[in-house]
């Protein structure tokens, strides 16, 4: 199934890339995608443990499924204000 | 012209015009009070030249409404809103501003106090400061919504 994944901040610096399309085999979570995303780009590997994810516009667990279509952002710590 | 209580926006932000919407939905309200966050000119010993704020704005216009019904559910009276600008700002601008209202002035500073201490929780916003010398993506905060170790650390903030 395919996803489109979209990058923000220094996310889309390190990849060179806003949104990208990716084929993960099912079953998938957002976590999934995330590995995949770090195997093709290894500097992502230090925001392991500080991303969060949303699906489809909204907030979601890295453990969520994602599904053929979704929409999947992850997001560095914020700095809004 | 009717201004949404809520907005991510590349527009200049105009508290008056916020105030007058958040007054005018809250009704005779005794107490308004806002909260202007500008574009300072030294951070953590740099000097600025200019910050571009960029959001996933989708979910950032939800978490501002979050945030909202959160207040709303604390003071139960206070009526709030909440722009937050996007793009390039040069040093002095308003990058977000904060109104609200309530029948007595301390449940209107607390929800205030509050709306900016979740903002730099929960909303996808991101400071991508330019200083003399080079530019570095502020990060701060990772988002977890459902930590309630963390509103609740807000919201005691507002209440100090």
């Amino acid at each position: 199934m395919r996803v489109t994944v979209k990058l923000f901040a220094r996310l889309r610096d390190l990849t060179g890339a806003a949104e990208l399309t990716r084929e993960v085999a099912p079953p998938a979570t957002a976590a999934t995608v995330w590995q995949g995303l770090v195997d093709e780009f290894p500097r992502l590997a230090e925001y392991d443990r500080a991303i969060s994810v949303a699906i489809n516009a909204d907030y979601a667990q890295m453990a969520a499924p994602v599904a053929d279509g979704d929409e999947v952002v992850f997001l560095p710590p914020v700095s809004g204000g | 012209m009717v201004v949404p209580l809520t907005a991510v926006t590349p527009e200049v932000l105009v508290v008056g015009a916020l105030s007058a919407a958040v007054a005018d939905a809250a009704g005779a309200h005794g107490a308004v009070a806002s909260f202007v966050g500008l574009v300072r000119g030294s951070n953590q010993g740099r000097e600025v030249r200019f910050l571009e704020y960029e959001a996933y704005e989708p979910l950032a216009v939800r978490s501002l409404e979050r945030i909202r019904d959160e207040a709303r559910a604390e003071w139960p009276s206070a009526v709030l809103g909440i722009h937050h600008r996007t793009g390039r700002l040069a040093l002095g601008e308003a990058s977000v501003i904060i109104v609200a209202a309530s029948p007595h002035r301390a449940d209107a500073f607390a929800a205030c106090r509050y709306a900016i201490e979740r903002i730099k929780q929960i909303v996808p916003i991101w400071k991508h400061e330019h200083f003399e010398g080079g530019d570095v993506w502020l990060e701060g905060t990772t988002v977890d919504p459902d930590d309630e170790a963390a509103r609740r650390a807000a919201y005691k903030t507002a209440c100090a």
